[in-house]
């Protein structure tokens, strides 16, 4: 099998001539081939790459972060590097890592795929969002070259305006332009779902994961440009001298906050709609089952994609506001706990019953639906005014979001990318490695992140690189955990490159699963399909309507004919 | 959809329909008239969200505006004075107009019939467009020499007013940008139309410009009552 390998040999069209039209990956090896071009498949692995030179700059930083809490003292970094090192981390993996991670990788792989279209409405488009991000976050690292940042990843004024002396213009800049690139995919997708799909593919036909991103794309275009105007008003306050938020020219930094969380709650959802879309379609493959209440889970996303934009004020709940704002803040916050509720459970539903296989896929799904089911508790706590009082800017409040954006967000790409490999790649990868590194990370992420909640409400602030000594276990355990991993995020590096190299070519569908995707080659030629797609009936025919899954599970026909 | 699909159809056998379509819509399986209808319909589509992208960029900036002007009543009333009202209103004339000499040029292109109104029309909105920036110019000048940029020599004693005279600079330049952008795109609409007679027919490229053109006046005619206006009632 391996013996023709090279990194050429991905799709390697001599080794057994079907007459196919050749695999994306094939279609064209130059250098200029894959810069400038226009098919999503591609930019898919464009942005693949990037995102992931991103997570590991982003990691590095917070690996080091960890290192110094590992004892009470100041030891490795001084005051100053920390600050930067903290601020890097989250600027990378929030702009740079997870709000492209799902949607501009698989998002941009499958979407046309999974609707029966030939590419993304906008194929130009794709690609400039794709120079936008690399742009956008060169200029993020050229500030960290130059000296890095220290405010934080929230930009907060006065402290970015006034007093910061560091990169923070470059850096806003940085992430001010990789906003444009969210918006084109957005523009793109909201377009391509509405336009795109292929005859019989109705609106509660999509899979869900085309749904998660629909919802998505809302959110990237509507919340991103408030972003874009918070960003631009720090840069002209800091740059031009134009005191729009300076206190002491009667300007309001808290109204900073309001526009920044107006889109930066928003962005958590942006986050995670997306990984909540990959589990739906992982667990219903992996259970054989159609998925339990399939338009609840739309309604569920689209009702999370709008309540969330209404939630923003639970950030702010002591940074001063109107008693009666908290209380519908609050109150909102707790309501958009009950789609997401929703949505465990019917995943629940789904495993119920079914013929549920433990393939590394489910099993990053199923870590990812115990850490969101933690992280969304949890955030419950926060929503409750009098509880976020006492632990506001305490670690509790790191551990909530980690458990969302790292725990859930993260596995669910993780999930996604093992599920889709095959189709994306046209090669397998060793099952018990990553079935390994799914177990792994997720005991490596509970250790590195549960002793943060218990800190966190005995009183351990944030973002301080010294701390009391009280507090020692809890990090030491923390840090510990943060080792584990690192290990299991980098097995999936070493194993899934060793599969692209002397991976086992992938049969066009591995996991027996329904859905367009797996009714071309892997890897789909540049036409995606060899003929066009019809869609005859719903998504998820693992089964007959109403009727239990039984024993051994016949694979049916899947959801569309290719003629 | 259905409706609109109608409305932007071309009459069957327009020579260079294929030579027209784009990927994807290339690769519908139905025929070019029909495939290069939805292709207009995606371009307008797309340009329609990007705009409610936009609304909601200049809305946050218009929040900003209000949350600040509530606090500081009397200073942007007194800021609102020292702006130049007479530049204020002939640019807003001059844009309104080039709203309308867009509109015509826009359903002009869509008839497909007119080619020498749409092109008068698109060289009109140009020049209106660069009009505005040269009168902006000319208020940005006297702005500076009467100190009203924000700073340690600026003109009020009044600290907020700096917060108006902030959110001045920042939206008309702001503003300008976008202008500048429309008056680029149309600009090439003009020198492709002049070079290829079939450019404009029926090119969805002028609709989308026209749409993205009238966004930037309506957001004038929000900026000129909120920057030009303050505290000149009674």
């Amino acid at each position: 099998m391996s013996t023709t390998a090279s990194p050429t040999g991905l799709a390697d069209p001599d080794e057994l001539d079907l007459r196919l039209p050749v695999s994306y990956l094939a279609d064209g090896h130059s250098v200029r081939s894959w810069l400038l071009t226009t098919d999503h498949k591609r930019i898919a692995i464009l942005y693949a790459v990037t995102i992931t030179l991103f997570f590991f700059i982003g990691g590095a930083a917070a690996t080091l972060v960890r290192l110094e809490l590992a004892t009470p003292e100041a030891d490795v970094l001084r005051a100053d590097t920390y600050n930067k090192l903290f601020t890097l981390h989250g600027v990378v993996m929030v702009w740079f890592f997870l709000i492209p991670s799902i949607p501009n990788t698989l998002g941009n792989f499958l979407v046309p795929l999974m609707i029966g279209a030939r590419d993304v409405a906008y194929p130009k488009l794709n690609l400039i969002s794709w120079y936008l991000n690399v742009g956008g976050g060169s200029l993020a690292v050229a500030a960290l070259l130059l000296g890095g940042v220290d405010t934080g990843w929230t930009f907060y004024v006065p402290y970015s305006t006034v007093f910061s002396n560091t990169w923070v213009s470059l850096t806003v800049l940085g992430v001010f332009t990789t906003g444009f690139s969210s918006i084109a995919t957005g523009v793109n997708f909201i377009a391509t779902i509405h336009l795109l799909r292929a005859p019989g593919m109705t609106w509660f036909r999509l899979p869900l994961f085309v749904w998660a991103m629909y919802t998505t794309s809302l959110m990237f275009v509507l919340a991103t440009p408030v972003l874009a105007v918070t960003l631009l008003l720090v840069v002209a306050e800091r740059t031009f001298g134009l005191p729009i938020f300076d206190p002491a020219r009667g300007g309001d930094p808290v109204l900073f906050q309001h526009l920044f969380w107006f889109y930066s709650h928003p962005a958590v959802y942006i986050m995670v709609l997306p990984a909540m879309g990959v589990v739906s379609e992982l667990i219903t493959c992996f259970s054989r089952r159609k998925v339990f209440g399939y338009t609840f889970m739309v309604y569920a996303l689209v009702a999370i994609a709008v309540i969330g934009f209404f939630t923003w004020g639970h950030h702010m709940f002591t940074s001063g506001m109107s008693p009666y704002a908290a209380l519908v803040f609050s109150f909102l916050s707790f309501v958009v706990a009950v789609p997401s509720a929703i949505k465990v459970f019917n995943w629940t539903g789904t495993l119920y019953r079914g013929q549920v296989g433990f393939e590394s896929p489910i099993l990053y799904a199923l870590g990812f639906v115990g850490l969101f089911t933690l992280g969304g508790l949890t955030g419950l706590f926060l929503a409750s005014i009098p509880i976020d009082v006492h632990v506001q800017d305490t670690y509790f409040v790191v551990a909530h979001f980690h458990y969302i954006m790292v725990g859930a967000s993260v596995s669910a790409y993780f999930g996604g990318l093992h599920f889709w490999w095959p189709k994306i790649t046209g090669r397998t990868y060793p099952e018990t490695w990553a079935r390994f590194a799914a177990i792994l990370m997720f005991f490596g992420f509970n250790l590195t992140f549960f002793p943060q909640f218990i800190a966190g409400y005995l009183g351990m602030p944030r973002r301080y690189h010294v701390y009391p000594p009280e507090f020692q276990i809890w990090n030491v355990l923390s840090s510990a955990g943060a080792a584990v991993l690192a290990v299991a995020y980098l097995m999936p590096l070493g194993y899934l490159t060793w599969s692209l190299l002397f991976g086992e070519r992938a049969t066009n569908n591995p996991w027996d699963a329904t859905g367009l995707e797996w009714r071309t080659s892997s890897p789909p030629p540049r036409q995606n399909f060899f003929g066009s797609p019809r869609v005859q009936g719903g998504p998820y025919n693992y089964h007959p309507e109403g009727v239990a899954p039984i024993h051994d599970q016949p694979r049916l026909p899947s959801q569309g004919s290719l003629t | 959809m259905s409706s609109a699909d109608v409305e932007a159809r071309p009459r069957e056998g327009h020579p260079d329909i294929e030579a027209r379509l784009r990927e994807p819509w290339s690769d519908l399986e139905t025929d070019h008239a029909t495939a290069f209808a939805r292709q207009r319909a995606g371009a307008t589509f797309g340009i329609w969200i990007f705009l409610a992208s936009e609304v909601l960029f200049f809305g946050a900036l218009f929040l900003t505006y209000t949350a600040a002007r509530l606090a500081n009543q009397e200073a942007f009333a007194a800021a609102g004075r020292e702006t130049n009202i007479v530049y204020g209103t002939l640019n807003t004339a001059i844009l309104l107009t080039s709203s309308l000499t867009m509109a015509v040029a826009s359903q002009a292109a869509e008839k497909g019939l007119f080619r020498r109104l749409t092109l008068g029309c698109l060289a009109a909105t140009a020049a209106l467009g660069l009009a505005f920036l040269v009168v902006k110019g000319f208020e940005y000048r006297e702005d500076i020499e009467k100190h009203l940029v924000p700073g340690a020599h600026f003109a009020l004693a009044q600290a907020p007013a700096q917060i108006f005279f902030a959110f001045y600079w920042l939206v008309t330049v702001v503003h300008a940008i976008h202008l500048s952008i429309g008056i680029g795109l149309v600009t090439r609409l003009i020198a492709k139309g002049r070079r290829d007679p079939d450019f404009l027919k029926e090119n969805p490229q002028v609709e989308v410009t026209a749409l993205y053109w009238h966004l930037v006046d309506l957001v004038w005619v929000f900026l000129y009552p909120m920057l030009y206006l303050p505290g000149r009632s009674g």
